[in-house]
């Protein structure tokens, strides 16, 4: 009996990352018509991030003479390693088994795991850009990976565990209530996540210009179903930012069984909730302009110290 | 010479050093002051112009049956002079490049198309020619027989400034770019991000304008002309145009100079509008870019309709204009310069809000005002810069003799500097047309053209809206063009923009490089 539970459970969270994955395209191309309407553009059709990916797919892969197999293999761990920190991550249902195994601080490891091979992909065919967006990438990593680690400590402080479903378990058993730790929390984990997904005001996943990117300045050599991989990492990794900032500081709506009824409020729940935080996001894009790259240390110094504050605001004010 | 000619500081400069340059020609090359120097002084006389204060415009040379001759333009206050050597070809030319940094290209140019030899030429490198021709072959010289071009060999000994240390970095950035733009390299020293040295590498849209123009007629030339910069097609048409009537000395109908300037300030909003969005997109505030697209669209389609051309390609003909307007049409077209005022403001209100645009655009790619000076920079590049050098206003020639043209200038020198000249310029540029179409003068639009009876040569210089346009014509008697030389503005733009990110980051470079917004083709000929 409890195996048969057990398998029921491990093939609903299967099919939870499918539908995660699934979604991330729906995600980014959701941002993107929000953005394309309030620029008085007509947006590009719903189904435009998959045709895209079809057509990638059917591409002809091209290699640099210089490409080693890191940069072939590149693509398949960037996208494997955001995969798997999707299935850790509890989505429509709380009570996954993956969480057990797997906490928060895996959840930070398996992120950096990919952007290191993501940075090394940049680097390795030798070209200016790829070296310059891989070094980017990591002159931030190195400060924004700290600003999350503290994010997930306050949460850890807070609920007594790294276990994501046992965080948003505990966020949703308390009261509504504001509390100053898990606002600053939020605060930090939106700023880190700008950082992380590459979007304005850190970085322009539009842009044509070569000397001002970032992500795609390590993606620039990438064709075929490479590109594709790398595409949909960086769609999912957004989702993912989403995602998290929806369930552990916003859970209310996700389901803690198993049960169709409670799915579906789940689901529609947490479709409301990336659409409103979608929304949210393109209304910044629009609204700023690009920050110079020398502000992004900054940038992710409040990141930090928001983070900081709010671990220290728990042990001060709520701690027991 | 009255007393208050501009070039009288020159003249008491060439006297306290002893030079005798003879008497000035005002009416060969009007409305310059032509003078015939000989190659020993040359570069006496030059030196002399830049104590006198003179800004250096130009350099062309050109075959003088089997000698030389090479010209050098300077200006003073609105008065233009012209220093013109005739050379035997074993003869070296002394170099004007270490008397005027800006000489330097066009010197190296004259040097690959021509073979001049020059004495004390700071830059040995080749410029213009890449691998195309031969280093012995001269393509400007007669017996050179241009060929249709086949593929150019790669070019990768060309020896850029190289730079040795702990930490340093090499960017070498195009000709082909990510977006569809001109091709042109850049290779930059950076020590990690901070941008130590830039050098730029041109030519690569070569097209041999000078060479193509050569046999050509009248209305050839001006078809020409209105192909050196696509963008800037109705400023090097009418160059073009105006040099070859004050060549032919034929007097232009109102009319027609009054629908030239309609055309030039209509090609003036349009750059003016599409490139400060592009400069907000390039910071990623994409807003502005669709907003302005938008309105730089309207102005492009109303050019279709009225004169046949959305970027009114080929609508200056030497003699007046193709086509006529109606009074409808030009009741019209007033009405939306209005309009468009009013929405371009609306547009520009909301970016000077924007802090996070503010501070992008503000202190970034900084051009002070001495080295805007030193290098002669013109246009909304060099206004920005404290340069306030307007043709328009400042060497007014038909129809802005007729009116008063305000000059808008900043001396921040920054990017945001260049784009609030170019904004500003666009409410004086719609005023203007206004202006224009309010006091359109009735009459024909174009007068024959008709062949000078003997060889003869003018200058054109207009305000395009990069800046000052400089077109020099010479025609045989048969009224077939001898040479042709447009120098566009960004002979003096691109060497600004090497200086004006130096110590930037690297990733505000297209910012920098969008507000300089140098041709590359303009410049590469």
């Amino acid at each position: 009996m409890v195996n048969h539970l057990n398998l029921i459970a491990w093939l609903a969270a299967l099919l939870q990352t499918a539908l995660f994955v699934a979604m991330a395209p729906l995600f980014t191309i959701w941002v993107k018509r929000i953005k394309c309407t309030l620029q008085n553009r007509l947006p590009p059709p719903w189904s435009q991030p998959y045709r895209d990916f079809r057509r990638l797919f059917a591409k002809e892969v091209l290699l640099a003479r210089t490409a080693s197999p890191v940069f072939r293999i590149a693509p398949y761990i960037v996208c494997g390693t955001t995969i798997m920190a999707a299935s850790i991550i509890p989505f429509v249902w709380v009570n996954i088994p993956f969480a057990v195994m797997a906490d928060a601080i895996v959840l930070v490891g398996t992120l950096a795991l990919g952007r290191f091979f993501l940075a090394l992909a940049g680097m390795d065919v030798g070209t200016s850009f790829g070296g310059m967006g891989s070094s980017r990438e990591m002159t931030f990593a190195a400060l924004a990976e700290p600003a999350m680690l503290i994010v997930v400590f306050a949460l850890a402080m807070l609920s007594s565990s790294t276990n994501l479903s046992t965080i948003i378990g505990f966020v949703l058993d308390q009261p509504l209530a504001l509390r100053p730790s898990l606002l600053f929390g939020l605060l930090a984990l939106i700023l880190v996540g700008i950082v992380e997904t590459g979007r304005i005001p850190v970085d322009n996943p539009a842009t044509h210009l070569e000397l001002t990117m970032i992500h795609e300045a390590m993606i620039l050599e990438y064709t075929g179903r490479h590109l594709a991989l790398m595409e949909l990492a960086a769609q999912l990794k957004l989702t993912i930012y989403a995602v998290l900032t929806a369930n552990l500081f916003l859970p209310w709506g996700i389901s803690r069984s198993l049960d169709a009824a409670a799915l579906g409020v789940s689901f529609v729940a947490l479709t409301a909730k990336l659409a409103v935080l979608g929304a949210l996001l393109a209304v910044g894009e629009t609204l700023v302009a690009k920050m110079r790259l020398f502000r992004v240390p900054t940038f992710l110094a409040v990141a930090f110290t928001l983070a900081l504050i709010g671990m220290l605001s728990f042990i001060m004010l709520e701690g027991r | 010479m009255t007393d208050d000619n501009p070039l009288l500081p020159f003249i008491d400069a060439c006297r306290r050093n002893g030079l005798d340059p003879g008497p000035m020609d005002p009416a060969t090359l009007a409305p310059a002051s032509l003078l015939r120097v000989d190659v020993s002084q040359w570069l006496e006389l030059a030196q002399a112009a830049k104590s006198a204060g003179l800004r250096w415009c130009a350099f062309w040379a050109g075959e003088y049956g089997t000698d030389m001759e090479a010209y050098s333009c300077m200006e003073r206050a609105g008065a233009y002079l012209i220093l013109r050597c005739r050379f035997g070809r074993e003869q070296a030319l002394p170099s004007l490049a270490p008397v005027f940094p800006s000489a330097d290209r066009p010197e190296r140019h004259a040097r690959d198309l021509l073979g001049i030899v020059f004495k004390d030429q700071p830059d040995e490198r080749r410029w213009t020619r890449h691998h195309a021709w031969k280093a012995t072959e001269h393509p400007l010289r007669s017996d050179f027989h241009a060929q249709p071009p086949g593929p150019t060999p790669a070019d990768h000994e060309y020896p850029f400034v190289t730079a040795h240390g702990p930490g340093i970095v090499e960017i070498p950035v195009g000709p082909v770019h990510a977006g569809v733009i001109e091709p042109g390299h850049f290779r930059f020293q950076a020590m990690g991000e901070i941008i130590l040295n830039l050098e730029e590498r041109l030519g690569y849209v070569h097209k041999g304008i000078e060479k193509a123009a050569v046999g050509r007629d009248a209305n050839g030339l001006a078809r020409l002309a209105g192909r050196i910069s696509g963008d800037s097609t109705v400023a090097h048409g009418w160059a073009a145009c105006q040099a070859l009537e004050r060549a032919a000395q034929i007097d232009v109908p109102r009319r027609a100079l009054w629908l030239r300037a309609v055309l030039a300030e209509r090609e003036r909003v349009a750059n003016h509008l599409g490139d400060i969005g592009a400069i907000c997109n390039d910071a990623a505030f994409a807003f502005a870019q669709y907003q302005l697209t938008r309105l730089r669209e309207d102005s492009l389609r109303e050019n279709a309709t009225v004169f046949g051309h959305r970027l009114l390609m080929d609508c200056v003909i030497p003699g007046g204009v193709a086509g006529d307007i109606t009074a409808d049409q030009a009741r019209d077209m007033r009405n939306n310069a209005i309009t468009l005022a009013a929405e371009v403001k609306q547009v520009i209100q909301i970016l000077e809000d924007s802090e996070s645009l503010e501070d992008r655009l503000m202190r970034t790619g900084r051009l002070a005002p001495e080295l805007a000076a030193e290098l002669g920079v013109i246009g909304f590049a060099g206004r920005a810069s404290g340069q306030v050098y307007d043709v328009r206003a400042d060497a007014p020639y038909a129809p802005y003799d007729q009116f008063e043209v305000r000059v808008p200038h900043y001396r921040a020198g920054d990017v945001a500097a260049r784009a609030k000249v170019r904004s500003e310029e666009i409410t004086v540029s719609l005023e203007m047309m206004a202006r224009l179409l309010d006091s359109l003068p009735n009459g024909p639009c174009r007068t024959p053209w008709h062949a000078p009876a003997q060889a003869c040569a003018g200058l054109g210089i207009v305000e395009g809206w990069r800046g000052e346009i400089l077109s020099y014509v010479s025609l045989d008697e048969h009224g077939q063009v001898t040479r042709f030389f447009p120098r566009d503005p960004s002979w003096l733009i691109w060497p600004a923009l090497e200086l004006c990110v130096q110590g930037n980051i690297v990733p505000d470079f297209p910012l920098c490089n969008k507000s300089m917004n140098g041709s590359y083709s303009g410049h590469d000929l």
